[in-house]
């Protein structure tokens, strides 16, 4: 048998797009299959891996200049949390809020917002990647994380650092929807690694996180916990929250937020 | 060993002429058809631009799609170092009414809005009725709105367009690929041969013979441009994307202006390569799909001898 040009060219192209159709319905199958999805996820070991190799030195990120601000910078995810002991803290300026340390450490203290600011502080005008692909330029004024956590004196096995929030994402009252991040011992010891008190020069405000908020400035929008309450020191992840080391891990984002 | 390349005519072409099939097709046809056709069939591709020609086929494919996912995140396009809502877009797609029954879908480019319902902007959503979004659901993989997993298509892929690439690129070095096949000659360089290969493309008319055996200089400039340009352009782009990559190579973001610059620049170069393809595909169909794919797949490759015309 033999086709005609035309009615070969008919027949390859609605079977390419069938073709096309059927990846498609394909795709979106992966994309539903928890085996395959892990699978893939594996890819970001190896853009850890290939990160912290190239980050051995500890590089800073970029730091602008104060003509480079964003004329209003985005407050993103909670704006305003609603638990009940934050808001009582909030209405009296967090005078009687005291930061907890502890975890897997020799020397569990706990800070008030005086005592924060009375410590060296470095001040850093940044830029803040959110996950979305947005980006907007701050500056920052708070205590290097570095500092507080060898000031607590950490234990040999304490290998990550929790920060536990104030904030519910989600609508749940469980705390299943507690807001949660971690990082490990190479980005908590980073010297921009910090704990921001102040934003653009004024003390920070309740819809960016008051009264403190990590900023960790190789990373993404997501990792910037706000309204932290806790500093934890931990040997593992499993056990908290989710267990994949912060609210949006959970719910299916990479722990390594670096890309 | 791999197999020499019959791309061009040289010294060795005798001898892998002796091992094709030359022949002379010499069977009556129909009196407004050719009286005889010549054909000839050569090797065309060698197995490393074969498998990574299909590999990338793949990657470009999904990493255009997972790309389109994590842009409908946030369907704006920025300039320079940073942009969010409250900043200027230079595009931007979005609904008008949303909440309503009928929502318009609008893309505003450099301030000339456009209604782009059911393209950009609102599109149909699972069962058919009008969804905020920015591009389309056959166009993002996954088809639903989910960031996260978008995300982990999308890196997964460009670790597979990277490897493949460099195997293709030390490959196309090692073998000489490049100097023989991709580079132009002193003669395809002539304005006049330049004019002439553009007007043979207009009337859609392809080099048959000695001709046929080599990339007409088009295409050369096009595979050039893709490999050596766009490609890595796409990869650079979207490093820049990432904070960590960014504390590296901060010169990334001076070279490209900014990060939201960046960004841009990665949603321009992945239209440019969509735009390359869809030529590319209309060229292999014009060309005759069956010899073309099937080269890709085999490496032979057959062409009409000047006998047949």
């Amino acid at each position: 048998m033999t086709l005609t040009g035309f009615s070969r060219r008919r027949l390859i192209t609605s079977g390419t797009l069938a073709l096309g159709g059927l990846s498609l319905a394909g795709c979106d199958r992966l994309s539903r299959a928890p085996d395959f999805q892990d699978f893939i996820g594996r890819a970001q070991g190896l853009t850890l891996g290939s990160q912290r190799l190239l980050l051995s030195g500890q590089p800073l990120a970029r730091e602008y200049a104060r003509k480079d601000l964003s004329p209003v910078f985005k407050p993103n995810g909670s704006v305003s949390p609603s638990d009940p002991a934050y808001q009582a803290a909030a209405e009296t300026g967090f005078t009687g809020w005291r930061l907890q340390v502890d975890g897997l450490v020799r020397r569990p203290f706990s800070l008030s917002l005086a005592q924060l600011k009375a410590l060296p502080a470095r001040t850093q005008i940044t830029r803040h990647d959110c996950v979305e692909g947005w980006s907007a330029i701050g500056q920052w004024t708070g205590v290097q994380l570095g500092g507080l956590l060898r000031a607590a004196g950490l234990l040999p096995n304490a290998r990550y650092v929790v920060f536990h929030c104030a904030d519910d994402l989600g609508p749940a009252r469980d705390g299943s929807d507690r807001y949660y991040e971690s990082v490990d011992l190479f980005d908590a010891f980073h010297p921009q690694t910090i704990l921001a008190y102040a934003m653009n020069g004024q003390p920070l405000a309740v819809a960016h996180g008051a009264p403190l908020r990590l900023r960790v400035e190789r990373q993404l929008g997501y990792k910037q916990a706000k309204y932290v309450m806790r500093v934890e020191a931990v040997e593992r992840l499993d056990n908290i929250g989710g267990g994949k080391g912060g609210y949006w891990e959970d719910r299916g984002y990479e722990w390594y937020a670096g890309i | 060993m791999l197999e020499r390349r019959g791309l061009r005519a040289g010294p060795k072409m005798g001898f892998r002429m002796n091992q094709t099939t030359a022949q002379i097709d010499v069977r009556p046809s129909a009196p407004h058809r050719r009286r005889a056709q010549g054909r000839e069939v050569i090797h065309r591709h060698g197995v490393v631009v074969r498998v990574t020609h299909w590999i990338n086929v793949v990657a470009v494919s999904l990493l255009l799609m997972s790309g389109l996912q994590i842009f409908n995140a946030h369907p704006n396009l920025y300039w320079g170092q940073y942009g969010a809502d409250f900043d200027r877009p230079l595009l931007e797609m979005r609904a008008v009414g949303a909440g309503t029954d009928h929502p318009v879908g609008v893309t505003e480019i450099a301030g000339h809005v456009l209604r782009t319902t059911g393209l950009f902007g609102v599109s149909g959503g699972r069962g058919g009725q009008p969804e905020v979004r920015g591009f389309p659901r056959w166009a993002t993989l996954p088809s639903w709105r989910d960031l996260a997993t978008g995300r982990r298509w999308h890196f997964f892929l460009a670790w597979v367009l990277v490897i493949n690439g460099l195997v293709y690129l030390l490959s196309g070095v090692a073998s000489g690929h490049f100097r023989r096949d991709l580079a132009p000659t002193r003669s395809q360089l002539r304005p006049s041969h330049i004019l002439r290969d553009i007007w043979d493309h207009v009337r859609l008319r392809h080099p048959t013979g000695e001709a046929a055996k080599s990339y007409n200089v088009l295409q050369k400039f096009a595979y050039i441009a893709v490999v050596f340009v766009l490609l890595p352009a796409m990869v650079a782009t979207g490093l820049t994307l990432s904070p960590g990559f960014d504390a590296f190579a901060p010169w990334l973001l001076d070279l490209f202006g900014g990060r939201q610059s960046a960004r841009t620049l990665h949603f321009i170069s992945a239209n440019l390569i969509v735009l390359f393809v869809l030529v590319h595909v209309a060229e292999v169909f014009i060309a005759g799909v069956f010899n073309e794919v099937g080269s890709m797949i085999t490496g032979r490759y057959a062409i009409r001898t000047e006998a047949g015309r």
